[in-house]
């Protein structure tokens, strides 16, 4: 066992990003669907949170790779 | 009966030619030239694989290494600007740029010098480029190596690169374009003339839908001029990494990280009296717990452009890798089945980059407000602790 625990580190990385996307994209989703008029706004916070989100992934990679 | 059906006929007509669809094969056209022309024109290196292969035991790993390098070579900043190579006739396509260094003095030469390994004389001095950067050397142009890295002594080097050369082009782009924006309203009697015409509404679209709503109405004039040029940098550079011969700009940590610390310093010196207070004595919670919070909020404080580095470097450079990865993997497969696979695939992915490019620049303007935002934020504190 050497050298290549960091790949496992980097997969369990992009799993968690993957999730935490998935959940933004799909509760985003859910509100428009009830609110329509509200769309806009939405994506708005919905693209900030998920760039975030992508943010600390992307920090994490950087730390694992 | 027979009226509705051509009346059906016809809305489906107007459908298919409405000015939505239009602009989406328009867009699937130009993200459709980047993945053939880079097919074709930087890589005729995996296409003499073959001549290779007889003298070659493994065929497969030397196509893998070539496409490694071009790989790199199109992702990373170089000191020439490069098109594309024949192996065969050993002739490269490309021009020079200029190579300045600050060694004891200025030292100007074209890179040129460099061409096929050369060591490059200038001024009593010899130098080396050795995996893109420059390190001093003897005339033999030996290189004292400690595990796989060169330790020579490395000159400071201000060279126009690529990268450098076409942020100066869009720089220079950006400011004639929006120069004669401007300039349009005066002439055309309020109303934008030219290619302004396409900009104008991106403008108001970052005035009203980023600046607006994250910083307010009171004090987001002041930032205007940041937001949109930001936006239009990252956007047009982006864009320009997605083209044929292309230069992978924002994919440069370099190039983030000043953009990322124009942001922080902006946030910084505008900031007002309440972003000081709620960073350094957050009012309203107890006393252990202002100890605690105010060297969170400062590490906050820096992580936030931290992270707009990060994101823009990491999401281009990412992007490119995997575009390039599937063009390559046309060449590894060779067959009739897998090659037009990955051609759609890397089809698709070029499609989505595309919708990346103007996503990242959104992105990176709309955290920049926000972070704006919060550095001209009043406060209206109920609590009475004043």
């Amino acid at each position: 066992m050497e050298g290549n625990l960091h790949l496992v580190g980097a997969g369990l990385v992009v799993i968690g990003v993957g999730i935490g996307i998935g959940r933004i994209g799909g509760s985003a989703l859910d509100a428009i669907a009830r609110q329509p008029e509200a769309t806009a706004k939405i994506q708005t916070v919905m693209l900030i949170a998920a760039a975030l989100i992508e943010g600390i992934g992307f920090a994490a990679l950087f730390a694992v790779s | 009966m027979h009226q509705i059906s051509e009346i059906k006929f016809r809305q489906v007509i107007v459908m298919v030619f409405s000015k939505k669809s239009f602009l989406y094969s328009l867009v699937a056209l130009i993200a459709f030239l980047p993945s053939v022309l880079m097919a074709n024109s930087p890589e005729p290196t995996p296409a003499h694989g073959e001549a290779v292969a007889q003298e070659n035991q493994d065929p497969k790993a030397e196509i893998k290494e070539q496409i490694e390098e071009v790989k790199n070579h199109h992702v990373l900043d170089a000191h020439s600007f490069h098109f594309f190579g024949d192996k065969e006739t050993g002739k490269e396509y490309g021009f020079p740029l200029p190579i300045i260094l600050w060694d004891n003095g200025l030292h100007v030469f074209s890179s040129s010098k460099f061409d096929e390994g050369k060591v490059a004389e200038d001024g009593g001095n010899y130098y080396v480029l050795h995996h893109e950067r420059i390190y001093k050397t003897d005339a033999t142009g030996a290189l004292t190596e400690h595990e796989g890295h060169p330790t020579n002594a490395k000159p400071l080097d201000f060279s126009i690169t690529k990268g450098v050369l076409s942020m100066l082009v869009i720089a220079l782009l950006m400011f004639l374009l929006f120069r004669s924006l401007g300039n349009s309203y005066s002439k055309n009697g309020g109303v934008a003339a030219g290619a302004g015409r396409f900009f104008e509404p991106i403008v108001l679209f970052v005035r009203d839908e980023i600046a607006i709503p994250n910083i307010g109405e009171k004090h987001y004039k002041r930032y205007m001029s940041h937001l949109l040029t930001v936006f239009f940098f990252i956007w047009f550079l982006n864009v320009v990494g997605m083209m044929p011969f292309g230069v992978n700009v924002t994919g440069n940590i370099a190039v983030t990280f000043g953009l990322a610390i124009v942001t922080f310093i902006i946030t910084t010196l505008t900031a007002k009296k309440d972003y000081w207070m709620h960073m350094l004595w957050m009012p309203g919670v107890p006393l252990p717990m202002k100890i605690i919070l105010a060297p969170i909020e400062l590490i906050g404080a820096i992580i936030k452009p931290f992270s707009l580095m990060i994101r823009l470097y990491a999401n281009m450079f990412a992007g490119h890798l995997v575009i390039m990865s599937l063009i390559g993997m046309m060449f590894v497969f060779k067959s009739w089945i897998g090659s037009p696979l990955t051609f759609a695939l890397s089809f698709i992915i070029s499609l989505i980059e595309i919708l990346v490019t103007l996503l990242q620049a959104y992105i990176f303007t709309m955290l920049t407000a926000l972070y704006f935002g919060a550095a001209v934020e009043e406060h209206h504190h109920e609590e009475g602790h004043h």
